[in-house]
């Protein structure tokens, strides 16, 4: 037995999430761990890899094919290093859940998506209805092909391991689809995903302008700016800010809910924070039913309370 | 060109659902059902193909137990232009719809297929993914706008850091995100006319898949209930909270 993490990046640093895939990786095949880097001159990823805690070999799979990830590219590529290995796993986010599939369906296998807690080398457990179930799966497949709820599994160290690097073949352009252009958001502030703290605003803040009275906050506390589906369908902030069901899934130590009524699909994108606080003018609103400290009010006179209070007491 | 698009039944996003006390699912008995939004947003954007003079027929497909005819009667509603039931009673998980789904793209040669992203009850971002690799196609999954022209498709997708920009040879799957459009609601003469559009049945023995779970679910739990619900009447006494009880800040 042994498991084959594929690691997310960007040819320059390694994605944070690729640690809490390694820390579920491990829980299921022990020391027998592989990480594949692949990608467009990342040999600079493939060395931090290396250092990861636990890891047994690195697969550097370098090639101009792989440079932004494609699924069609990359699936065949992790198909053939099945071969070699009994799972198959990657972070549950955008990039995981794009490729993973397609590896999947090409094994003939079911992925187990999104898995928060390993039972057994086949048997896991995955939140389904927007985390309101927790279901226990057992495969019956003979690779089982996984995508991992980063927050459910404490990253592992990322430092202390000193794993050899081995090249692996290009499986080649499949010739079906082409990148054209990225538009990332640019921010000083940390990754949701991978934020101690996040301040999140939804409906209530009224206008994207009013985002900045957040902005302050998240400044002072050195948190990510989050929002809810509400607020990004409303053009306030753009789409990777959004937590919940469909978004990203958080777990910071302190989630600030602002102006956000609590939606169980945003609920379930949050609700495994280890403290929650919610700011909102309505009392009756079901946020405060989760939230560790609510503050009812008008979030206009208590954000820069806020502010205040928190400079002072610095 | 043809575009199909697949509708799950589910349960409706507004309800909250139910665990079994038997631990073998979730209650589905009296509960409003639904299709998936993420569906309904596939319907509308196919809906939207069309009306741009790009798709000339609409096919939506749905599978599972026989009131599935309702998911696909109200895309029809919306407009779509005839149906397809595989009618099963068994448990189908994504890779067994993807096969389903091959095998029905084989025999009507769509050249666009649309599926929501995910389905809000099982939440696992599969189906589309699949079909696309049973078909040897490309996929862009994610969907916030699609814009067709000369056997290509140019589709943004909504991804952790922004917006990504691929183009894709047709045939292709997109499966849609929450911001590609805001679908539309049936207007009665529509629902009227819907019921008169016609509803094709098969199986999945009538297609030849093997549509054995591989995944067994051993059981269905409640998550731990959070004890939440505590006031504070300041700022003062929030910021005093969370750095000397909760110690976060």
């Amino acid at each position: 037995m042994s498991a084959l993490v594929v690691a997310e990046h960007d040819n320059a640093a390694l994605k944070p999430a690729t640690l809490n895939a390694v820390a579920a990786a491990t829980k299921i095949a022990g020391q027998d761990v592989d990480i594949l880097v692949a990608g467009k001159g990342c040999r600079a990823v493939a060395e931090v890899v290396a250092k990861i805690a636990g890891v047994r070999k690195v697969l550097l799979a370098d090639d101009a094919a792989y440079d932004h990830g494609l699924a069609e590219n990359v699936a065949p590529l992790v198909v053939k290093l099945a071969e070699s290995h009994s799972h198959l796993l990657a972070p549950a986010t955008t990039s995981g859940k794009n490729f993973m599939p397609r590896v999947a369906a090409l094994l003939d296998v079911m992925q187990i998506s999104d898995i928060s807690a390993v039972v057994s080398p086949d048997t896991f457990v995955r939140p389904i209805y927007a985390g309101n179930a927790l279901q226990t799966v057992q495969s019956k497949d003979p690779i089982k092909v996984i995508t991992v709820r980063g927050t459910a599994f404490p990253p592992g160290d990322a430092t202390g391991g000193s794993a050899a690097i081995e090249t692996v073949a290009s499986t080649g352009p499949a010739g079906l689809s082409e990148f054209l252009r990225a538009e990332l958001s640019k921010s000083e502030r940390p990754e949701l995903t991978s934020a101690r703290i996040i301040i999140s605003g939804g409906r209530g803040m009224q206008s994207g302008d009013n985002f900045h009275l957040l902005e302050k906050v998240a400044d002072i506390l050195g948190a990510a700016v989050g929002a809810s589906r509400a607020a990004v369908d409303a053009g306030f902030v753009p789409n990777d800010y959004q937590v919940g069901q469909t978004g990203k899934i958080v777990a910071p130590e302190l989630y600030i809910a602002v102006g956000i009524s609590g939606a169980i699909q945003h609920l379930a994108g949050m609700k495994d924070s280890k403290v929650i606080v919610a700011i909102n003018k309505d009392e009756e609103a079901p946020i405060f039913q989760i939230a560790d400290y609510g503050l009812v009010g008008d979030l206009f006179k208590i954000l820069p309370e806020l502010e205040a209070e928190l400079e002072r007491s610095q | 060109m043809k575009a199909l698009v697949a509708v799950k039944r589910v349960i409706d996003y507004n309800v909250k659902i139910r665990v079994k006390a038997d631990k073998t699912g979730v209650e589905t008995a009296n509960v409003k059902m639904s299709m998936n939004p993420f569906d309904e947003i596939a319907v509308e954007e196919a809906l939207r193909l069309r009306e741009a003079g790009i798709v000339s027929e609409i096919i939506v497909v749905s599978l599972g137990v026989a009131q599935c005819q309702e998911t696909i009667r109200t895309a029809l509603a919306m407009g779509a232009d005839r149906g397809i039931l595989v009618e099963t009673n068994a448990e189908l998980q994504p890779l067994a719809v993807a096969k389903l789904l091959k095998a029905v793209i084989l025999q009507e040669n769509p050249e666009i297929v649309i599926i929501g992203k995910q389905a809000i009850d099982d939440d696992c971002n599969q189906t589309g993914q699949m079909l696309s690799a049973l078909l040897g196609w490309p996929q862009a999954t994610f969907a916030s706008k699609i814009k067709i022209s000369d056997g290509h498709a140019e589709v943004t997708r909504e991804v952790d850091g922004g917006l990504e920009t691929v183009a894709i040879k047709l045939p292709a799957v997109i499966t849609t995100d929450l911001r590609l459009n805001e679908p539309r609601y049936a207007s009665l003469p529509n629902i009227m006319k819907a019921k008169k559009k016609p509803i094709a049945p098969t199986t999945p023995e009538a297609l030849g898949v093997d549509v054995t779970p591989r995944l067994v679910v051993l059981k269905v739990e409640e998550p731990a209930k959070r004890q939440g619900g505590h006031k504070v009447g300041s700022v003062a006494e929030l910021v005093d909270k969370l750095k000397t009880e909760a110690r976060v800040i």
